[in-house]
């Protein structure tokens, strides 16, 4: 057995694409969630509004890519105002509930047939990234090598010696706008909630009443949290479309949104770098588990009559489950969590 | 990406050459090019007359092009022989032969690449129209699309016509069928408000006890051969039980540790995860179905066509609800169950033991899931995700009857299984719970106690 495959796989996963997505996805929610209390259960259907917005101008309208960013984010605004002026008012559990199924509306409509001309149906859409990879600096042909960081042919490797990571073209050039991005909205946050209006959302967390009782608007702090958590999660959208290159609708389930939590909650909520550290900590785990189970299989460590390849999915996700489970029972506050900040309750 | 990009500015050449060269002498001709746009040599490239002729067949030269010069005008079929690929390519849109119209000097195009896309390989071997824009600008796209369109008009006729003629029965036949759903939707509805109402907690777990009931059931009855009755009842015994270890050995020790609501409340998204994990990698991704009254002759009554198996397990479904109700109203337990429903603190200091009532919930809660699953299964199989897209209707029932309460969710569920199925008249099959969850939404934002909550403070 290849270990030392799987290790590099897991590693390269985990600082990886996929792993932006969930990072800058559960980032938002991180506002949302663990400094303001709002439990936005449909993350995934503000990361479809973004991917489906970039989608959707580009391939079914013409326009330009950057109009397609706007009109991504724009879906976002809109939905948070949607979703929230009708529950914010109401106590937390009730925002779980119509945040939940808004985003299944959201998945439903987009994989409906009737208009399937445009959105492609279950199919999704595909043909809208190719002004954004046109914006990459170097060409697909440079080859350079600086100490153990190397290109080749536009590939990027970097060799640890005992382990090596491996980023294709496309995906090293998501990589570096996708953790600017991170980089950048981290920054935001940990400017803004250390801020009055960072200390007001807290306040809303730990005991909405005593800061009404302030005179502040706690609807419209609320708004504002929900607003801009929403459009971190439609960057995470667009992240995800771009290093896929498509949009399909069955991607965007309310599993994706119980990921941002795991990924959340892992890290440490409230904290402005759990979500990214929560990230590649569940992403990293994730590639470990799953490529090792594989490769044990296809190394005969484990015979196929105990685990079959498909099982594996299910197994992993299963750990994960229980994972989830017990790292809430037995350490909520996550890898670097503070348990006082998360003692608040929907009543 | 790259590859469609490629072909869509080869077509747009197309578009201009073809007219430019409209002139010129007859012919077939074309470029085979791979996803790399790489020129492919030594492809071997028959081109046939409509009466089945061979008119000549080509070898692909160094720079991929080929060419059949022609003497008549009228169809030809373009045919590529996949043998003499190389390694590892294939007709991506699995369409080998095109059928041509020349009227001049015309192109044919075979997009190459590694995989099919959305197609098997070795269908439509007499050759599909080449209506797909990859296949290059064949004079049949227009026509063809048009025939679609036809025959689509034609289908849709058809359907509005069968709607036409039988509008009033299928109404019916959808309210009935509606009345069963809402029915099933109340036997989980019914646990999931309850364990709101005594312990607060918004369980997203529950859709994941009503596939735990048609799990279980079909273990007994394909695993061990039980007949399906029997399969059903130790179902509904099992999903008591887990609903009573559930409360045992997880909810009941986090309450007394004091965890937060909104912490059980993502530990129940856990639990979900699990167990539904747990079924796929117990059961797979399919949707199996039991060894009995899988294909069931309907009863016709003229005006409603409805299986004996929908009958029976409405008709058990709404008497398991009546006894539910009744026995919430008359007996000790129930009546103690409404008080901790009410008011927790005030019906500990009244002497009622609240953590037994609340395991008394959790475990009929848990048996009633799983009837509802078993009932849901033997209609339609057993899928590892059911209880997953059961559960947001479950909600939409207990928000529109109002959280916490047993009568409303009854209620809510009711009015929520016919609504679903009777928006299929208006809206299409694929979009009915759509329009379920929109109610959802509208109800909070109108009346968010639901039909019989009382209005308190919920904000």
């Amino acid at each position: 057995m290849d270990w030392q495959f799987v290790f590099s796989q897991a590693l390269t996963q985990a600082i990886g694409p996929t792993m932006l997505v969930y990072a800058l996805g559960a980032i938002g929610l991180n506002l949302q969630f663990g400094y303001t209390g709002l439990l936005n259960f449909g993350q995934a259907a503000f990361a479809a509004m973004g991917a489906y917005g970039l989608a959707l101008s580009v391939v079914a309208w013409g326009l330009p890519f950057w109009w397609g960013i706007v009109v991504g984010l724009g879906a976002a605004v809109v939905m948070a105002l949607l979703l929230g002026i009708p529950t914010l008012r109401l106590r937390a559990d009730y925002l779980a509930i119509v945040t939940i199924a808004a985003a299944e509306i959201v998945r439903r409509l987009a994989r409906a047939t009737v208009w399937s001309d445009t959105t492609g149906g279950s199919d999704g859409m595909r043909g809208f990234s190719e002004s954004f990879f046109a914006l990459i600096p170097w060409d697909r042909g440079s080859t350079w090598s600086f100490l153990f960081v190397s290109m080749d042919n536009g590939r990027l490797a970097v060799d640890f010696g005992i382990f090596e990571l491996q980023y294709s073209y496309r995906d090293t050039w998501i990589m570096i706008v996708g953790w600017a991005l991170v980089l950048f909205f981290c920054g935001i946050l940990a400017l803004l909630v250390h801020s009055p209006w960072g200390r007001v959302l807290k306040g809303i967390r730990e005991d909405e009443e005593a800061v009404r009782s302030l005179g502040k608007n706690v609807f419209a702090y609320k708004m504002q949290a929900l607003v801009l958590g929403g459009i971190i999660g439609a960057v995470a959208g667009f992240v995800f479309a771009l290093s896929r290159a498509n949009v399909q609708p069955d991607t965007f389930t309310t599993d994706f949104t119980f990921y941002f939590y795991v990924v959340l909650i892992l890290g440490g909520a409230a904290r402005v770098f759990g979500p990214v550290l929560g990230a590649a900590l569940f992403w990293f785990l994730y590639n470990m588990l799953s490529q090792g189970l594989s490769e044990a299989i296809r190394a005969d460590v484990i015979s196929p009559s105990v685990l079959e390849m498909t099982q594996v999915g299910p197994l992993v996700f299963l750990l994960l489950g229980l994972g989830m489970v017990l790292l809430l029972i037995f350490r909520p506050q996550g890898l670097i969590g503070n348990r006082k900040e998360l003692l608040f309750d929907v009543r | 990406m790259l590859l469609s990009a490629a072909l869509a500015g080869l077509l747009l050449c197309l578009g201009v050459s073809s007219s430019a060269s409209a002139q010129e002498a007859l012919g077939v001709h074309g470029t085979l090019d791979d996803q790399q746009e790489q020129p492919v040599p030594g492809v071997s490239i028959t081109v046939t007359d409509a009466n089945g002729t061979e008119i000549a067949t080509v070898v692909t030269a160094e720079d991929g092009t080929w060419a059949v010069p022609l003497e008549a005008e009228g169809d030809y079929v373009v045919a590529l022989d996949e043998s003499t690929l190389p390694e590892g390519l294939v007709v991506r849109n699995c369409k080998p032969q095109l059928e041509v119209t020349v009227t001049g000097d015309r192109t044919a195009l075979f997009p190459l690449d590694t995989q099919v896309d959305g197609c098997t390989p070795g269908e439509s071997p007499g050759g599909g129209t080449p209506s797909e824009t990859e296949s290059g600008g064949e004079p049949g796209e227009e026509s063809s699309e048009g025939d679609d369109g036809a025959a689509e008009d034609a289908a849709a006729d058809e359907v509005s016509e069968v709607e036409g003629e039988g509008g009033a029965t299928r109404a019916i036949s959808l309210l009935v069928s509606g009345l069963h759903f809402g029915l099933m939707i109340a036997l989980a509805a019914v646990g999931l408000s309850m364990v709101f109402g005594t312990t607060g907690l918004t369980n997203f777990a529950h859709g994941d006890l009503v596939t735990f009931g048609g799990v279980m059931a079909l273990l007994f009855n394909v695993t061990f051969g039980v007949p399906v009755w029997l399969a059903a009842i130790a179902a509904v015994v099992l999903g008591a039980a887990f609903g009573w270890a559930q409360d045992w050995g997880l909810w009941s020790p986090l309450r007394r540790r004091g965890t937060g609501l909104v912490s059980m409340m993502i530990i129940s998204i856990g639990v979900a995860l699990l167990i539904r994990n747990a079924t796929l990698f117990f059961i797979g991704g399919e949707r199996l179905r039991y060894t009995e009254y899988v294909g069931q002759t309907p009863w016709d009554f003229g005006w409603l066509v409805i299986t004996p198996k929908e009958v029976v397990t409405g008709l058990i479904a709404l008497a398991v609800c009546i006894l539910v109700g009744l026995a919430l109203v008359f007996t000790r337990l129930g009546k103690a169950t409404r008080a901790v429903a009410d008011n927790p603190s005030l019906a500990a200091s009244t002497g009622i033991d609240v953590n037994k009532v609340v395991r008394l919930v959790w475990t009929i809660g848990g048996a009633l899931a799983a009837m509802s699953g078993v009932f849901l299964s033997i209609s339609d199989g057993v899928k590892f995700d059911m209880g997953q897209h059961l559960l947001l209707l479950v909600f939409a029932a207990v928000v529109l009857g109002g959280l916490g309460t047993a009568f409303g969710a009854f209620v809510g569920a009711m009015l929520i299984g016919v609504f679903v199925q009777m928006s299929t008249l208006v809206v299409a099959p694929e979009l009915k719970y759509v329009g379920a969850l929109a109610v959802l939404i509208i109800i909070m934002l109108t009346r968010p106690q639901g039909i019989l909550g009382r209005r308190e403070r919920i904000g």
